[in-house]
């Protein structure tokens, strides 16, 4: 069994906003191994991307991690911080902020959503690719100094930009190699079209440039939230086999968060399913999709129409996705004012139970016990909480 | 009334963009080069059924559907409802079709004014048409929001207060206020997430059984195509590609694209991790400047000399009531005998993402 890259450990993240404290992850538990693409499924508002922004700690004001460890092998840095390590691996959130800043890019690479607005209109693909590139190899010669131009503002940097604009901060072998990169993601003519703008790309050529950018620092985790919702299926389907091929030839580790449960079953080995900030159920693709045993899981499943085989009837998850304000969260499992299967056990946090096999866990009730119709609690249990969505 | 007639007929249906001449080609007199969105669309809705119409961003669904509703000056071509053209109705006919024939948006955000309570909304299309009085229409919209699903006593509260799913729901019940027989569904649920997207899709088929509506339902997602629809007609480039009931699109399609758009779309299944995905190459090219003869032989695998050169008429083929714009439907065009398109040629006849299609619709 291939060794794992990351150990994450009852990892919350909050954010303090105007409106009360948001626990968007909440005590979240996973691993992810060499080489495997980790599927995590959730609809919006479950914390999906939040976890993303944690692993890679780009988590911003008001929001903040406020527990739980991220650990990385990394043999090299348990030596050098030996009171954050634990054997070869490093807690992330023990390491001095340049050391763990010095890890994006080289360690950790980060794909989002819409390509169209995660790149900056006014300087070409090229160039945006090529200062990936080139802090990267002022990154390996000083580790502790990754100045990019992007941290250069005020009236100075202003009046060198208007001086002399373009080029000064990439050099002419950092452009090559992101040439170099721009072929290997597959985009035709990579020389010429490294100096068009990103308007001049369709969203499936800018999406590859996104990854081609990821890339530029030879990641071993690849971080990528949602790569082809924003894309029609056709380009999805040549973005998820791009995807596919970069991890096997360089042998990377990916986690793919998506709302789309095709995705997942196309790409993953292991999955997590997210729901109000808490992984509710993961396991391999077999044990979550054949065999899934959180109600909520059994739900998201029921609601997919199925391409091949259209069933007369959906089988919808009634409610809404709730909100996830401390305040309003109470102490109980999340999901028993939407499930069908809510007993009064429900009434206290479940916690995640192993569900036999060396994978499967879920934070239910069910991992341990039938469903007992005496148990249940009345169907007006949680009030007009169970609006239609 | 022809009740043996389909309740809406499109013909040869275009919609044209003008693209913004400069000062120079109109000095010059150049010809203003336009969006071809909708380019020469044609099928019918019959009664009581929902007919799905599918493709990719850019396509032209929504502009096809805007443009039968009268909502868009059309180019060129007719659109005829219950027998009547519908451009060409003027004054109580044309107030009676905008009665009998609704809309419903794709983003529940945007689509409803924020300023507005859940009865006004619902009640404008009453006021409109001046119908009834106002005790009767805050009846009606009470009646409608449990209709819908949603609770009577929510009639006074504003858009931002209700969920995605909820103010969708609102939607539906506004399009529902003047009993209307068609409705267009310009992709309901794609905003919305899938355990949402089931109670909608539940809610709009009971809608149609009890009130016998018709639906023509505009998305881009196959699987909620295949679920909803009685007759399925796939969308390339402003065309249509391919029509027919909808087990005969999704078991035996008849056109390339429909083949590869089938075979693109991730299935939410174990076996899905063996399946061999043969992905569709290359961006939809730019409907300003469409390519030659099919429009798909840019892409199209068995793309031959003929398809660059002739543009396919629509052919008979699988099941009866299947149409295929494609030459490999007939059995002795010379399509069969021209030499076969290299993929390096097309790819270089077609730069890619030229100009991204996606701004042109949806």
């Amino acid at each position: 069994m291939a060794r794992d890259l990351l150990r994450v450990e009852n990892l919350s993240t909050r954010f303090f906003t105007g409106e009360g404290q948001v626990n968007a992850v909440e005590s979240v538990n996973f691993d992810v191994r060499e080489g495997e693409i980790l599927g995590i499924v959730g609809e919006s508002g479950s914390g999906k991307s939040v976890t993303a922004l944690s692993l890679v700690d780009l988590v911003e004001s008001p929001g903040r991690i406020t527990a739980g460890q991220v650990w990385l092998r990394n043999p090299d840095l348990a030596e050098e911080f030996p009171e954050a390590a634990d054997g070869s691996f490093v807690d992330l959130r023990e390491l001095p902020n340049g050391v763990r800043r010095s890890l994006r890019g080289p360690t950790f690479s980060m794909i989002f959503q819409d390509p169209m607005s995660s790149f900056n209109p006014s300087i070409t693909v090229g160039e945006q690719i090529a200062e990936a590139v080139e802090v990267q190899r002022r990154a390996t010669a000083n580790p502790r100094s990754t100045r990019s131009r992007t941290q250069g503002y005020g009236l100075a940097s202003y009046l060198v930009d208007g001086l002399a604009p373009g080029r000064d901060y990439t050099d002419e072998a950092s452009h090559e190699r992101a040439v170099e990169l721009l072929e290997q993601v597959g985009i035709p003519d990579p020389a010429e079209r490294a100096d068009e703008y990103p308007h001049e790309f369709s969203g499936g050529m800018l999406q590859r440039a996104m990854i081609a950018q990821a890339l530029a620092g030879e990641p071993d985790l690849l971080v990528a939230d949602e790569p082809t919702t924003a894309l029609d299926v056709t380009i999805q389907a040549q973005i998820l086999e791009l995807l596919r091929e970069i991890q096997t030839e360089r042998d990377m580790s990916i986690v793919l968060i998506t709302h789309d449960l095709g995705v997942i079953a196309r790409m993953c080995d292991r999955v997590g399913v997210m729901y109000a900030g808490e992984i509710v159920e993961r396991g391999t693709l077999e044990d979550v999709f054949d065999d899934p045993i959180h109600p909520y899981t059994q739900g998201l499943i029921g609601s997919i129409p199925d391409l091949d085989d259209p069933a007369p009837r959906l089988q919808p998850i009634e409610g809404n996705v709730p909100s996830l304000l401390d305040s309003e969260m109470g102490e109980r499992c999340y999901f028993a004012n939407r499930c069908p299967k809510a007993m009064q056990e429900c009434l206290q946090p479940p916690g995640e139970r192993e569900a036999g096999g060396e994978e499967h866990a879920a934070r239910c009730v069910l991992v341990d016990r039938e469903y007992d119709e005496l148990d249940a609690l009345p169907d007006n249990y949680f009030g007009s909480g169970g609006e239609r969505g | 009334m022809s009740s043996d007639r389909a309740l809406l007929e499109v013909e040869e249906l275009k919609k044209h963009y003008a693209g913004n001449a400069t000062l120079l080609d109109r000095l010059l007199g150049n010809e203003r080069q336009s969006v071809k969105a909708v380019d020469g669309v044609t099928f019918e809705v019959e009664r009581g059924e929902t007919l799905g119409l599918v493709g990719e961003s850019g396509c032209g669904k929504s502009t096809t559907g805007e443009t039968l509703l009268a909502l868009e000056e059309p180019t060129a071509g007719d659109v005829r409802f219950d027998g009547e053209s519908v451009f060409e109705m003027t004054g109580d006919e044309r107030d009676e079709f905008r009665r009998r024939a609704q809309v419903v948006f794709q983003d529940p955000f945007s689509s409803l004014d924020p300023r507005m309570t859940a009865g006004e909304v619902i009640t404008e299309p009453l006021v409109v048409h001046d119908i009834a009085n106002r005790a009767e229409r805050r009846e009606r919209a009470k009646e409608l929001l449990e209709r819908v699903g949603l609770s009577a006593g929510q009639i006074d509260r504003y858009p931002h207060e209700f969920s995605g799913g909820q103010r969708q729901r609102i939607g539906i019940a506004r399009a529902l206020a003047l009993d209307p027989e068609f409705i267009v569904l310009d992709e309901p649920v794609s905003a919305l997430d899938v355990s949402v997207q089931a109670q909608i899709l539940n809610l709009l088929e009971d809608l149609q059984e009890e009130l016998g509506l018709t639906y023509l339902f505009i998305a881009h997602d196959l699987s909620v195509v295949r679920h909803i629809s009685d007759r399925v007609a796939v969308m390339y480039l402003g065309q249509i590609v391919e029509r027919g009931p909808v087990d005969a699109i999704f078991e035996d399609p008849q056109h390339p694209y429909t083949e590869k758009l089938l075979e693109s779309v991730p299935r939410a299944d174990t076996s899905e991790r063996g399946r061999r995905v043969d992905a569709l190459q290359g961006d939809v090219p730019s409907p300003r400047n469409p390519p030659s003869g099919c429009r798909f032989h840019t892409r199209c695998p068995y793309a031959r000399e003929a398809c660059r050169t002739e543009v396919p008429d629509t052919y008979e083929a699988g099941v009866p009531g299947q149409r295929t714009a494609c030459f490999r439907a007939v059995e002795n065009h010379e399509y069969w005998e021209s030499e076969p398109l290299e993929a390096g040629a097309t790819d270089a006849a077609d730069p890619d993402g030229e100009e991204s299609p996606a701004e042109a619709d949806d």
